[in-house]
C-alpha cells in the first residue's frame, strides 16, 4: 500500500521535483484563478495562457529565456486588448479574442517553421513537469511569495473591484492601478506555470480548484486555502497515476482538478438537497427575484 | 448657517462630452435629503456617479465637501445598485459590512477595536446582527439591502448616495432604508437618494424631477404636482 502511494517519490529524484514544481503551481494558481473566477476574467486568463505562445517560441528561436519571451508575449496581449478597447467600439471580449487566436496561431507558424521545434510545441503546450529542476523550482517559489504578499497587501481594493469597479473608486481606490496589478498576478502565475504544466493546461489549474473552492466557501482567504488544497491533491493523485499507469503528467493533474470539481459539485448538490428535503424553510428564506 | 456640503452651478453629466442631464444647480446644507426622482435611463443615476466622482462632468462646476467629487471617499457613502453578481462572492454579511471601514483604513491599517465596534453597532442597527456570519447569496433580497445600508452606515460618512435603496422591497423593507436615512440626518450627514418611487420623494426635503433634463426642482410639494409628473413620464416613457 505505501509502496503505491509514496514509493514513486521515495525512489526517483524527479518525482520528487514535480511533486514540488506541482504543489507550488497549485498554490500560484490558486491565488491567481480566484480571482479570475471571482471577477469572471476567464476569457483574458485563457488568451494570456496561450498568447503568451509566439512569446516563447520567438525566446526559443533566439536562444533567450523563454519566461522573458513568455512575459512579453503577455504584455503585447494585456496592452494590444487594452489598445483595442480604448481606440475602437469593440468589446474587450473582441478584442481578447482577436489577438489572442492571431498570437496562437502565430506561435504556431513560429514553431512549425523552424525545424528544432518538432518536439517542443507538445511541450509549450503541456509542459514537462517532470523535467522540472532545481532552478526552475526556484523562480517559481520566488513568484508565488510575489504574488502571495501582494494579493495580501491588496486584498480589500481586489475585493471591491470584484464586486464593482464604481465602489472601489468610491472608496478611494484607484481602479485601473489594481485592475493593473490583478492582471500581474494572473500573468506571473501562468508564467510561473507553463514550463511544468504548459500554456494549454495551466488554465486547468487556474479555474479548477478556485471553481471547486467557491462551491463550498464563504470568505476569500478560506477560497484561497481550498483552492490551494484541492490544487495539491490533484497534482499527487495526477503524478501518481501518471507514474504507474505512463500517463502524460500534465494532463493527468488537470484532469484530476478536473475530477475534484466534478465530485465536490455532486457531493454539495446531494446535499443541499439533503437539507432542504429535512428542512424546508432554512433552504432560501424567502427570497426575492427582481429584474431591476 | 453651516457651509453647503454640494454645490453644483449649471453642471452638466453625461460620459464623455455627451451630455445627459443639463443644468442642474444644487446647494445642499448638512441634514438635507434630497431625492432625484425620474424614471428608467432618466439621467438620475448618472448625477449620482457624478456627484461621487465615478463620472467627471461634462460642464459646469460641482464640489462636495468643498473639493471636486470624490476627493474625500473616507467622508462619502456610496451604495450601488445591486446587481446579481455581486451575490455570487464568498462573502459573508459582516464582510460586506466591514467594507464600509476601507475608505478610512486604506490599503494597510489593521480593523482596530474601534473599527469592530462601528461594525458591530451598523449591524445592530440594521437589524443584520443575527445572520451577521451567512454568506450573502443565502440572504433574501431585501435583507442583503440591508447588509448594504449598514455597509454605509459603518462608513460614518457626513454624504451618503444612495442609488435606488427601495428598489424591489416591500413594505417593512422600505421602513428600514427611512429608518436608516433619518439616523444618517440626525449625526447632520448630507443624503441623496435616485428613485422612481412617489412614495420615497415625498420624505426628501428637496425634490429634483429628472427625465434628461431637470424637469422641476424644490418641496415635494412644489415639484410632485400632476402636471409635473405627466412631464415627467412623458419625456422618458413609463417602465
Amino acid at each position: 500500500m505505501t509502496d503505491y502511494f509514496l514509493a514513486p517519490f521515495l525512489d526517483n529524484e524527479f518525482m520528487r521535483l514535480a511533486l514540488l514544481a506541482g504543489f507550488v503551481t497549485a498554490v500560484i494558481c490558486a491565488i491567481a484563478g480566484t480571482f479570475i473566477v471571482l471577477r469572471g476574467l476567464a476569457f483574458i486568463g485563457d488568451a494570456l495562457a496561450h498568447g503568451v505562445l509566439p512569446g516563447i517560441a520567438a525566446a526559443t528561436l533566439l536562444g533567450v529565456s523563454t519566461i522573458v519571451g513568455a512575459a512579453v508575449g503577455a504584455a503585447v496581449l494585456v496592452g494590444g486588448v487594452g489598445l483595442i478597447t480604448r481606440r475602437t467600439r469593440l468589446s474587450s471580449d473582441t478584442a481578447i479574442g482577436l489577438l489572442f487566436v492571431g498570437m496562437l496561431a502565430l506561435g504556431v507558424i513560429m514553431t512549425s517553421r523552424s525545424e528544432s521545434f518538432a518536439g517542443d510545441l507538445t511541450q509549450i503546450l503541456f509542459g514537462e513537469l517532470l523535467g522540472a529542476d532545481s532552478s526552475q523550482l526556484a523562480w517559481m517559489i520566488g513568484s508565488t511569495m510575489a504574488v502571495g504578499v501582494v494579493t495580501y497587501v491588496c486584498r480589500r481594493p481586489f475585493m471591491l473591484l470584484c464586486i464593482s469597479r464604481d465602489l472601489a473608486r468610491a472608496n478611494g481606490f484607484n481602479a485601473s492601478l489594481y485592475e493593473a496589478l490583478m492582471m500581474s498576478v494572473i500573468g506571473v502565475a501562468i508564467l510561473a506555470s507553463f514550463q511544468s504544466v504548459g500554456t494549454l493546461l495551466v488554465f486547468g489549474l487556474l479555474i479548477a480548484p478556485p471553481s471547486t473552492a467557491a462551491l463550498v466557501t464563504r470568505r476569500l482567504h478560506t477560497m484561497i486555502i481550498v483552492a490551494s488544497i484541492s490544487g495539491v491533491v490533484a497534482t499527487y493523485s495526477g503524478l501518481l497515476a501518471s507514474y504507474h499507469y505512463d500517463l502524460a503528467a500534465g494532463a493527468s493533474v488537470v484532469v484530476s482538478a478536473s475530477a475534484i470539481f466534478v465530485v465536490v459539485f455532486a457531493a454539495s448538490t446531494l446535499r443541499r438537497r439533503q437539507l432542504s428535503g429535512s428542512h424546508p424553510a432554512v433552504a432560501h428564506g424567502g427570497g426575492h427575484h427582481h429584474a431591476h | 448657517m453651516p457651509t453647503d456640503m454640494i454645490v453644483a452651478t449649471d453642471l452638466s453629466v453625461g460620459y464623455g462630452s455627451h451630455a445627459v442631464v443639463d443644468h442642474v444647480n444644487l446647494r445642499l446644507a448638512p441634514g438635507t435629503l434630497v431625492a432625484l426622482m425620474g424614471s428608467n435611463g432618466s439621467g438620475k443615476s448618472t448625477i449620482l456617479k457624478t456627484l461621487v466622482g465615478l463620472l467627471q462632468p461634462v460642464s459646469g462646476s460641482v464640489s462636495v465637501l468643498g473639493d471636486v467629487p470624490g476627493s474625500h471617499p473616507a467622508r462619502v457613502a456610496y451604495v450601488p445598485q445591486h446587481s446579481a453578481t455581486s451575490e455570487t462572492l464568498p462573502l459573508r454579511a459582516r464582510d460586506v459590512v466591514a467594507m464600509g471601514r476601507y475608505a478610512r483604513l486604506g490599503l494597510l491599517a489593521r480593523f482596530s477595536r474601534h473599527d469592530r465596534d462601528v461594525v458591530d453597532e451598523a449591524m445592530h442597527t440594521m437589524g443584520v446582527s443575527s445572520f451577521a456570519d451567512k454568506p450573502l447569496q443565502s440572504l433574501s433580497g431585501g435583507q442583503c439591502q440591508r447588509v448594504h445600508l449598514a455597509q454605509a452606515i459603518a462608513h460614518e460618512a457626513d454624504v451618503w448616495f444612495l442609488d435606488e435603496p427601495t428598489a424591489g422591497l416591500d413594505a417593512e423593507g422600505r421602513d428600514t432604508v427611512t429608518a436608516c436615512v433619518s439616523a444618517a440626518r440626525e449625526r447632520g450627514a448630507c443624503v441623496v437618494v435616485s428613485t422612481h418611487d412617489i412614495d420615497d420623494a415625498r420624505e426628501a426635503d428637496i425634490v429634483l424631477l429628472v427625465a434628461k433634463e431637470v424637469i422641476a426642482q424644490g418641496s415635494p410639494r412644489e415639484v410632485l404636482t400632476d402636471a409635473n409628473l405627466r412631464r415627467m413620464y412623458g419625456f422618458t416613457g413609463q417602465h
